[in-house]
């Protein structure tokens, strides 16, 4: 039983792929960076290419970090729900395989935030 | 000579016997089952409700009297405050933050504490809880009641307390402690006796009144200082019931172990997640400290605690689970939360700012394993950024836990320097978790959890809007709309402490009231 409950208790999940009005969840963080308190999370089209989302978006959300004009993305080694991941800048998320809530990571493991404290 | 004289008056004995356990019977027209119908889904066997014992005698008529005094002098003390314009004889300005944290995040719980045993003494069938739970009702809504009253005071002069209740349900942050006290209300009434009862109030609440009160008084706010003691003597019969409702279940039937362990093991992991809040107040907020977050937690739950638990183990009771992560933890939740609300300062409704020189060294005192080596350089950074005009505002939207709902801002344990990521399939959809112990409570319940409110999530779905408001429409800036249906002031209850109204305010009607210029 999923829950304790005194009669049938089955429910949707308030974070369903349809609420979010064709976008899909994506998670991202960047290790090593934790200026940033957390991972962030972003709605996408699924039909967005990871390189957009490199060129266009992660500027806004990681740009005041002095370290993130220094980042060499054909170095940068990613994780997708912590395991190693092959990214492939041209694909879209959709064609990438990332589904709705997927979280991944990045790695720049020259850059190692404000004085290399990981901040 | 012999003939019996009827008493006119009844001993306290027999009064405390008619007026709690005499209020009680067995109903006929419906079966027991149908009038108390939340007493058995939850698994816990009671054979005996009359083996419960009242840790206080006490009786309605003599409950009112008491609390009536309280009341009183109470009153008395946050008129005279408010009449002397005692907001002015507190540390600094950025001391009232602490008081907003705690009318916006703990105010409310208070009330929710009300309604939950409300809830739990209509449905124990047996008396003697039930009348407990009654008067345990009434204090919760007291105490909801005069700190909102004391702390009016302060909504007179400062920002960020206008709108505590309509906050509650939609400020990013206050999910946190609402979606504590949900679950707890939601769960049936034996799990919310051990949630609030045992594991809060009893095993967790030191953790959160003392440093508050204690921070009032070390910082000159007579006003909060006195609801706190006003509150503390109930405080003492509220952990008396929480420790007499743990016994008096494990007492009734060996079954109720593995339940009751598995509600303690969730709701001390869930407090300690809420406290992480006090913690970053504790090690942040006060100008004038009163200890560490760290030493709170050594002598309030690792000695204290450490003791209880002790006690407990004779009915088979072991310690909390994931306390060799909270033993690491100590040393970093408290600068992770701090950091949490300078990142998203801009959608707050109290102010953050960077310590002092002062305020460093005496972090780096306290935490000499961590404060240095992984905090202080982020602070030093952003001081000098905001220096140059350049002030960090987050403005993306962080990841959240699906349990606690906190953003996703703890650390492995053994590795600060690397969040902390756990993750769970359930019917198709990915759930994501800041810890081991909100993974394992999701998993235990996933039904419940599947549903939670994360306010991220909400806003994206478009949920947090004013209505009427298009966000598709050309221009929409998604933040002022956000803030809109928050009802936070933009400018005013948010941003940096150094600019702010409510610093200049302070600054001007302190010179008021101490120089003749």
């Amino acid at each position: 039983m999923g829950v304790a409950a005194i009669k049938e208790y089955a429910f949707e999940s308030a974070d369903r792929l349809e609420n979010f009005h064709g976008n899909q969840l994506l998670y991202i963080g960047w290790d090593k960076h934790l200026m940033f308190c957390a991972p962030f999370c972003l709605p996408l089209p699924p039909a967005m290419r990871l390189g957009d989302i490199i060129e266009k978006v992660l500027p806004g959300v990681f740009g005041y970090h002095p370290d993130f004009a220094r980042i060499d993305w054909s170095k940068v080694e990613w994780l997708k729900s912590g395991q190693p991941w092959r990214a492939d800048f041209d694909k879209t998320l959709a064609e990438l395989g990332l589904k709705h809530k997927d979280v991944l990571r990045f790695q720049t493991p020259d850059l190692n935030g404000i004085k290399g404290s990981a901040s | 000579m012999d003939m019996k004289v009827s008493k006119k008056k009844l001993g306290l004995k027999e009064k405390y016997q008619h007026m709690t356990r005499g209020l009680g019977w067995e109903t006929t027209y419906q079966s027991m089952d149908e009038v108390f119908p939340y007493a058995k889904y939850e698994g816990i066997k009671i054979h005996d409700w009359d083996k419960w014992e009242d840790p206080f005698r006490l009786t309605m008529d003599a409950y009112w009297k008491y609390q009536a005094e309280k009341e009183r002098k109470l009153y008395a003390i946050i008129d005279a405050y408010a009449q002397n314009n005692g907001h002015l004889s507190v540390t600094d300005a950025r001391y009232i933050n602490a008081v907003k944290l705690f009318l916006n995040g703990i105010s409310p719980l208070e009330y929710m504490a009300h309604r939950g045993f409300a809830h739990a003494g209509r449905q124990f069938p047996g008396v003697g809880p039930r009348v407990a739970c009654l008067m345990q009702s009434l204090d919760e809504i007291r105490h909801a009641q005069t700190q909102i009253h004391s702390l009016s005071n302060y909504n007179k002069y400062y920002n960020g307390f206008h709108e505590y209740r309509h906050m509650l349900e939609r400020v990013w942050y206050l999910s946190v402690p609402r979606s504590f006290f949900d679950d707890a209300i939601t769960a049936g009434p034996f799990e919310f006796m051990v949630a609030i009862g045992f594991s809060f109030e009893y095993v967790l609440t030191n953790l959160l009144f003392v440093p508050f009160v204690s921070g009032a008084a070390y910082n000159g706010d007579m006003g909060t200082m006195t609801f706190g003691f006003s509150a503390q003597s109930d405080e003492a019969r509220h952990m008396t019931l929480g420790l007499e409702v743990i016994k008096f279940i494990l007492e009734q039937d060996p079954d109720n172990l593995p339940i009751v362990q598995q509600w303690i093991d969730k709701w001390t992991w869930r407090g300690y997640r809420v406290l992480t809040l006090v913690g970053m107040m504790m090690d942040y907020m006060l100008p004038k400290r009163i200890m560490s977050w760290k030493e709170a937690w050594e002598v309030y739950f690792e000695e204290n605690g450490g003791a209880l638990f002790k006690d407990l183990a004779r009915y088979g009771i072991r310690p909390p689970k994931w306390l060799d992560q909270i033993e690491q933890d100590k040393d970093h939740i408290s600068h992770q939360a701090w950091a949490t609300f300078y990142n998203y300062a801009a959608a707050c409704n109290f102010h953050t700012w960077i310590p002092t020189d002062d305020e460093m060294d005496w972090l780096s005192q306290k935490y000499p394993n961590s404060f240095d080596k992984y905090y202080r350089p982020r602070l030093e950074y952003w001081r000098e950024e905001a220096k140059k005009g350049n002030r960090f505002y987050n403005k993306t939207l962080p990841m959240l836990c699906q349990t606690c709902q906190i953003p996703m801002i703890f650390t492995e344990p053994g590795d600060p320097t690397q969040i902390c990521y756990r993750e769970v399939d359930y019917k198709g959809n990915k759930y994501h978790f800041c810890s081991d112990g909100c993974k394992e409570i999701f998993e235990h319940e996933p039904e419940k959890y599947i549903q939670s409110w994360l306010p991220v999530h909400q806003i994206y779905q478009g949920n947090c809007f004013n209505e009427g408001v298009d966000p598709t429409a050309e221009g929409f800036d998604p933040l002022a709309a956000v803030l809109d249906y928050y009802h936070l002031n933009f400018g005013r209850d948010n941003l940096d402490f150094e600019g702010s109204e409510d610093q200049k305010n302070f600054d001007a009607w302190r010179g008021m009231a101490t120089k003749n210029t």
